[in-house]
C-alpha cells in the first residue's frame, strides 16, 4: 500500500472514529431524553423532568462535539477520497445530502428550541423540541448507514462506460437490504451506551450518597432498558446484520471468525489467535458447527474460508478478528450484567448492592469500545475493497493530495482532538459533580429500595 | 435538471451567506461592540440558539453537491485541501467557543472564548471569501480534472480581496443584526459599526466587482447576454443604498433586511459570472468542469433533486418557525436566552 493511501486511510479512519464517539451517546441519550420527558408529561412526576433537565445539559455539549468534529467526514468524501467520490457520487450521494436536509437541520433547528428550556417556550413546545431532537439524530443515523451500507453492498446501479457507476433506482439504495439490520443494530449499540452511561452516573450518585431519587430512577432505567438492548443487540440485530454479512461479504466473515479454510458443520470460535502465515488459530476454544448455524440456521451448512480467495482479496485478518471478539465478547457482558441487574432490582436489592454499582459505575467506557470495535469489523473486514465488489480502496484517494500534506492535518486534527477531549471530559465532570436540579428533596438512604 | 441543481445550489450558499453569514458577523465584531462580560454574553446569546441551525445550510449544500456534480465536489474539495482542512479547524473553533463559552463562570475561561469565537468567526468569513475568489477567478485544473491548491495558489490579490469584501460584508451584517437584537449602550455601538462598516462593504463591492472583469474577462458575458441577470447586481445596488438610507437608529429590522439584500446580490452576481461553469480552468477552457460534464446522469439529478426540494420545503417551513421562537431583544435574566 502506498504511503499516501495508508495516510488517506489514517486519516478517515482516525477522524471518523473520533467523531463517532459522539453520536454513540446523542443518538440513543436523545432517545432518553425524549422518553423522560413524555413520561413527565404523561406522569406529572418531576423527577422525570429533573433527570430529563440533568441529561439536556450534558447532551448539548456532546452535540456540539459531535456537529463539529462530523463536518469534516463530510469534507472528506472528497478531500481524500476523491476518485471514490468522482466514481459514485450520483448512487452513494443520493443518501448523503438527505442527512442534512431530513436530519441535522431537524436536531439543530430544535436543540436550541430545547435547550431555552419549557419557561421559553412553554411545556408542549419544550416536549416536541425535545422529540425533533431525538427523532432527527436517530434519523441521520439512517442515512448515514445507508451511504455506508451502498460501499458494503453496492445496489440500485448500473457500470457507466466513463468508468464510474450510475443510478438506476432511488428506492433500491434508500431501502438497501444491508442497510436496514445494520442501521438497527448501530441504534441499539447507541441505545445501550446511553443506557449504561445512565446507570453509570446514576451508581455514582447511590455510591456517593447524594442526589438519591435520580440516581435511583437513573440506575432503574439503565437496568429494565439496558436487559432489553443488551438482549436485542445479540438478537435480532447483531444476529440478522451479521447473516447479511455472510450473504454478501463472504471474506469480511470469513475473516472475523478467523475461518481459514472452507468447512461443512464449521466451528464457532470462541477464542484464538489467528496466524495469518499458517492459516490456523493457535490455542482455540471452539464450540463445534456453530458457525454454521449462526451463518445458515443449519449446523451442516458449509461456511467459505479465507482460503477460498486470492490473499489480495483477504481484509487484515488479525484486527478483523480481534475487533469482532472484542465487540461479540463485551456484548456478552452486558447481557450477563444487565441481567444480574435486573435480578437484584426484582429482589429490591439493586440500590444497595454496593459491588453492583461500583461495576455498572466502572463499565461506562465499555459500551463506546464496543461500538467502535463493531465500526472496524465493518470497515477493515471489507478491506482491499472500499466499494465492495467494485471499487478497491487504493483506487479511491486523492492523488492530487500528498501523503505529506494529509500527515500534516491528522497531526492538526490529533493535537485539537486531544484538547477537545480534555474539555469535553472536565465540562462533563463538572456537570456530574454539580448533580442535577432536584424538584423533590433526596429522600433518606434508610428509606432504602 | 443541470439548470436547476445550478440554481438550487446557488440559493441553498446564499442562505448560508445569509443566516451563518450574521453569526460569522456577530463574531467578527464581538470584541469592539462588546465591552464586559455580560455584553459578551449577549451577543454570544444573541446567536447561540440558532447558529448550529444556521452552519447545516453549508453542510447540506455540500452533501448536495456530491450527489449532483460529483466531478466537481472531488476536483474542488481535494484541489482545496489544505484550505478546506484549515477552514475545517476554524469551524471546530467557532463553534466550540460559543457552545463552551458560558458553561464555566471564570472570566480566563470566558476571556479565552471569547478570542476563539472573534479569531474564529473573522477567518472563516475571511477563508470562505477567498474560496469564493478562487472559483470566480478559476483554477489550474489539468485534463483529469484536477489541481492541487497551495496555500501559495489559494492566497493571490484577488481573492485576498474577496475575501475583504466577505468580512466587511459579514461584518455589517452582523453588526445590523445586532441592531436588532440588542438594546442599550450595545446597541448604540452597533449602530455605528453599521454606519461605518457600509462604507467598507460599499467599497470593497466596488473594488471587487472591477478587479473581477481584470481576472476574469469573461465575466460579463452571462450579463450582456441576458438582461434579466443584472437583476442581482441591481440587488447589489438597491441593497446598498437601502443600507445607506437606514444608518439612523430605529431602523433596525431595515438595516438587517438591507445587509441580507447585499448579500443575495453579491452571490448571485458571483454565480452568474461563472455559470455554466462551477470550476474554470485557467490552463485551458477545455479542462472546465461546467454543470453538464460534472453532472451525475439525469435519472441521479431527477431523484436527489425532488427527495432533496421536499425536504428543504419542509426545513424552510419549520426553521422559519424556529426563528420565530427566539424574536426579539435579547437579554440576561432568566425568562430569556
Amino acid at each position: 500500500m502506498s504511503e499516501a493511501v495508508f495516510a488517506h486511510r489514517i486519516q478517515f479512519a482516525f477522524t471518523v472514529m473520533f467523531h463517532y464517539l459522539f453520536p454513540i451517546l446523542t443518538m440513543g441519550l436523545g432517545f432518553f431524553i425524549a422518553l423522560f420527558s413524555t413520561l413527565h408529561i404523561v406522569t406529572k412526576d418531576r423527577r422525570y423532568a429533573d433527570a430529563a433537565q440533568f441529561w439536556a445539559k450534558i447532551f448539548a455539549i456532546n452535540f456540539a462535539l459531535g456537529v463539529v468534529t462530523g463536518i469534516p467526514l463530510e469534507f472528506e468524501f472528497g478531500t481524500n477520497w476523491s476518485r471514490f467520490s468522482s466514481f459514485g457520487g450520483g448512487v452513494f450521494g443520493q443518501m448523503l445530502p438527505l442527512e442534512g436536509v431530513y436530519a441535522f437541520f431537524l436536531e439543530s433547528g430544535f436543540l436550541g428550541m430545547f435547550l431555552a428550556g419549557e419557561r421559553r417556550v412553554g411545556r408542549t413546545l419544550h416536549w416536541l423540541a425535545g422529540l425533533g431532537v431525538a427523532f432527527g439524530s436517530l434519523l441521520s443515523g439512517y442515512f448515514i448507514v445507508a451511504t455506508n451500507a451502498w460501499m458494503q453492498h453496492p445496489v440500485g446501479y448500473e457500470l457507466d462506460p466513463s468508468g464510474g457507476v450510475r443510478l438506476t433506482s432511488f428506492w433500491a439504495v434508500l431501502f438497501n437490504p444491508y442497510a436496514g439490520w445494520q442501521y438497527a443494530h448501530v441504534i441499539n449499540g447507541s441505545l445501550l451506551a446511553a443506557a449504561f452511561v445512565i446507570g453509570g452516573v446514576g451508581a455514582f450518585y447511590l455510591l456517593s450518597n447524594r442526589h438519591l431519587e435520580f440516581a435511583r430512577l437513573s440506575v432503574k432505567t439503565a437496568v429494565v432498558a439496558g436487559v432489553i438492548l443488551a438482549l436485542t443487540q445479540l438478537f435480532p440485530t447483531g444476529d440478522f446484520n451479521g447473516k447479511n454479512v455472510v450473504q454478501y461479504q463472504p471474506t469480511k466473515l470469513a475473516a472475523m471468525e478467523g475461518l481459514f479454510e472452507t468447512e461443512k458443520g464449521a466451528p464457532l470460535a470462541i477464542i484464538g489467535m489467528p496466524d495469518t502465515e499458517k492459516g490456523i488459530l493457535i490455542d482455540p476454544l471452539y464450540v463445534p458447527e456453530f458457525l454454521s448455524f449462526l451463518a445458515y440456521g443449519d449446523f451442516h451448512a458449509t461456511v467459505e474460508g479465507l482460503s477460498k480467495y486470492s490473499r489480495d482479496l483477504w481484509p487484515p485478518v488479525v484486527l478483523t478478528y480481534y475487533t469482532y471478539h472484542i465487540m461479540v465478547g463485551l456484548g456478552t457482558i452486558f447481557i450477563a450484567q444487565m441481567l444480574i441487574g435486573l435480578f437484584l432490582l426484582w429482589r429490591r436489592k439493586l440500590y444497595s448492592s454496593r459491588w453492583f454499582l461500583w461495576m455498572l459505575m466502572l463499565s461506562v467506557p465499555f459500551p463506546y469500545i464496543a461500538n467502535e470495535a463493531g465500526w472496524v469489523v465493518s470497515e477493515v473486514g471489507r478491506q482491499p475493497w472500499l466499494v465492495y465488489g467494485l471499487l478497491l480502496t487504493h483506487a479511491g484517494t486523492s492523488t492530487n493530495v500528498a501523503a505529506g500534506e494529509t500527515v500534516f492535518t491528522t497531526l492538526g486534527f490529533a493535537g485539537i482532538y486531544a484538547m477537545l477531549s480534555i474539555l469535553f471530559l472536565f465540562l462533563v465532570a463538572r456537570i456530574i459533580h454539580h448533580g442535577p436540579e432536584e424538584s423533590v428533596p433526596a429522600a433518606s438512604i434508610a428509606a432504602g429500595f | 435538471m443541470n439548470v436547476a441543481w445550478f440554481w438550487a445550489l446557488s440559493a441553498m450558499l446564499t442562505a448560508y451567506a445569509v443566516l451563518d453569514g450574521y453569526d460569522l458577523g456577530v463574531g467578527t465584531l464581538s470584541l469592539w461592540v462588546a465591552h464586559d462580560d455580560d455584553e459578551r454574553r449577549l451577543v454570544v446569546n444573541s446567536i447561540s440558539p440558532v447558529w448550529n441551525g444556521n452552519e447545516v445550510w453549508l453542510l447540506a449544500a455540500g452533501g448536495m453537491l456530491v450527489v449532483s456534480f460529483p466531478r466537481v465536489y472531488a476536483s474542488g474539495f481535494s484541489g482545496f485541501y489544505l484550505a478546506l482542512m484549515v477552514l475545517l479547524w476554524l469551524l471546530i473553533l467557532r463553534g466550540i467557543s460559543i457552545e463552551f463559552r458560558n458553561q464555566v463562570a471564570d472570566p480566563l475561561w470566558r476571556s479565552l472564548w471569547d478570542a476563539g469565537f472573534w479569531v474564529g468567526s473573522l477567518l472563516v468569513a475571511l477563508l470562505l471569501g477567498v474560496a469564493l475568489g478562487n472559483v470566480v477567478q478559476g483554477l489550474p485544473i489539468g485534463p483529469n480534472g484536477y489541481f492541487q491548491g497551495t496555500f501559495a495558489l489559494l492566497l493571490n490579490p484577488y481573492s485576498l480581496l474577496t475575501g475583504l469584501l466577505s468580512v466587511a460584508v459579514l461584518a455589517w451584517h452582523g453588526a445590523n443584526y445586532l441592531r436588532v437584537k440588542t438594546e442599550g449602550a450595545l446597541l448604540a455601538r452597533a449602530e455605528k459599526w453599521s454606519r461605518s462598516l457600509w462604507w467598507a462593504a460599499a467599497g470593497m463591492a466596488v473594488i471587487v466587482t472591477v478587479a473581477t472583469f481584470a481576472v476574469r474577462p469573461s465575466a460579463g458575458r452571462n450579463f450582456q447576454a441576458h438582461a434579466i441577470a443584472w437583476v442581482l447586481p441591481l440587488l447589489t445596488l438597491g441593497g446598498l443604498v437601502y443600507g445607506f438610507l437606514c444608518r439612523q437608529e430605529d431602523h433596525n429590522n431595515q438595516a438587517f433586511r438591507a445587509s441580507t439584500l447585499v448579500i443575495m446580490g453579491l452571490m448571485g452576481s458571483a454565480v452568474l459570472t461563472v455559470f455554466p461553469d462551477l470550476l474554470t480552468s485557467t490552463l485551458n477552457p477545455q479542462y472546465s468542469l461546467n454543470i453538464y460534464n460534472a453532472a451525475s446522469s439525469p435519472l441521479a439529478l431527477r431523484t436527489s433533486f425532488i427527495a432533496n426540494v421536499v425536504g428543504m420545503i419542509g426545513v424552510v417551513v419549520y426553521s422559519t418557525y424556529v426563528h420565530r421562537t427566539f424574536h426579539g431583544k435579547v437579554r440576561l435574566d432568566s425568562g430569556h436566552y
